[in-house]
């Protein structure tokens, strides 16, 4: 792939408001440059392959989506058929949408045929009984607090956040003082070459915080990131894919494998958007995340269960 | 019954938003007035009711929500779809609250002194 120094600022502008499904999008020196798809999965031949998917919602079964446990199928099916296998999955949260120990049984069954060690966090669906007691004795082994944790993997750090619990009136996700104390240990000491992967559900960037679409207290988590090379935000939660840009962040949102989201203000809520059958499986998909060890390039490529 | 009298009269002037949301359904079991959840908000906001008054929040979207006094006075459970929760107000006070799954949605509920 290439790297040149002349970046089109206006043209990265364009595409950032918006980004399509299907397009891979590379990090180099907190530089992002879109680049053809078959380049980012050719990558995925010799470098760290990971997937995220996101907002599961096993449960739901209302209008916008009769069959969700069908599209968490193919969105893992999809992933069961890269070239590479991935060396492992995020998952972003919202694993149910009730968080009923079926749903969670359910869910379980169907991301398991991916054969894959999977790493997660919790959405606000997932901590709906107990405090979030039953995701944290199923999910949260090893884990701190509501859930989070870091571990490393092919020379990057991962950080798993929680935001969805404690919520505040009047407010948005919030990560909350002890999480962010621990952050700042976690990150403390690490050389600011290494690359970042932070991984939460509710974004960290404040999206559209009319519809809670942010996380009130991010801006101390990111003031503690600010010196790496290197972050990648990867989120859930707004159902639809989103990417930003900030100094050595990159911020990017993933699409939901059970119904999608309207955009921000464009509906009269953020409800599960109806559309019509033929429509449903492009909205809906996984993300795959391709780190090049030996550039420290990263490319985040959206896959939709089906092409437009 | 001038009590009764002004329930009915909240319980009527409560079905508006509910007609107009196309959710004639949604009507309160209890003679108290109903609080709306649709579109991610409580229809209505605010709500003033005598003491003594029992109020009911029922689910119209197709997304969980709750009903939570940050003061832990009153909280609902999780209500999915259609699902409903009543509180009866017996202290004069203003109450607020909002949904703990969705924090920007916030109601007030007043509750003014009997009427003697």
């Amino acid at each position: 792939m290439t790297m040149s120094d002349g970046t089109d600022r206006r043209g990265l502008l364009k595409c950032m408001a918006w980004v399509g499904t299907g397009v891979a999008w590379t990090i180099a020196g907190g530089v992002p440059r879109s680049l053809p798809i078959e380049q980012a999965l050719a990558a995925t031949l010799d470098d760290l392959l990971f997937v995220q998917i996101s907002d599961s919602h096993i449960g739901f079964n209302k209008d916008a989506n009769t069959d969700v446990p069908g599209t968490v199928k193919a969105g893992i099916d999809r992933i069961r058929t890269l070239p590479k296998l991935p060396a492992f999955m995020l998952h972003t949260g919202d694993i149910s949408h009730l968080s009923k120990p079926g749903e969670f049984d359910l869910a379980d069954q169907l991301i398991g045929t991916a054969r894959l060690q999977v790493f997660y966090v919790p959405g606000e669906h997932d901590m709906l009984v107990d405090n979030g007691a039953s995701y944290l004795e199923r999910y949260g082994k090893g884990s701190r607090g509501a859930g989070w944790y870091s571990f490393d993997h092919s020379g990057v750090h991962f950080v798993g956040l929680v935001n969805v619990v404690d919520l505040r009136p009047g407010g948005m996700g919030r990560l909350g003082d002890e999480q962010l104390a621990w952050l700042e240990q976690d990150l403390a000491g690490r050389s600011a070459e290494q690359p970042i992967v932070v991984f939460a559900h509710i974004p960290l960037w404040a999206v559209y915080p009319e519809w809670g679409w942010g996380t009130e207290d991010s801006a101390q988590a990111l003031s503690y990131l600010k010196r790496f090379g290197s972050v990648t935000v990867l989120n859930g939660h707004i159902h639809q894919v989103m990417q930003k840009v900030e100094g050595n962040v990159t911020f990017h949102t993933a699409m939901s494998v059970a119904f999608p989201q309207p955009h921000p203000g464009e509906a009269a809520s953020p409800g599960p958007l109806k559309v019509p059958a033929g429509q449903l499986s492009r909205l809906l998909g996984t993300t795959d995340v391709v780190f090049k060890g030996t550039t420290g390039t990263l490319a985040i490529v959206d896959q939709p269960l089906a092409e437009a | 019954m001038r009590i009764a009298a002004f329930s009915i009269l909240r319980l009527l002037l409560g079905l508006v938003p509910l007609a107009l949301a196309g959710s004639p359904a949604a009507l309160a079991a209890d003679d108290g007035p109903t609080v709306a959840i649709g579109n991610f908000t409580f229809d209505p906001a605010k709500l003033s009711v005598p003491a003594g008054t029992t109020v009911t929040w029922v689910n119209q979207d197709d997304i969980p929500h709750t009903a939570t006094n940050a003061a832990k006075l009153f909280g609902s459970p999780v209500l999915d779809t259609d699902d409903r929760f009543t509180f009866r107000f017996d202290q004069p006070g203003t109450y607020t609250y909002f949904c703990k799954l969705h924090p920007h949605m916030s109601g007030t509920i007043e509750v003014t002194p009997a009427a003697g």
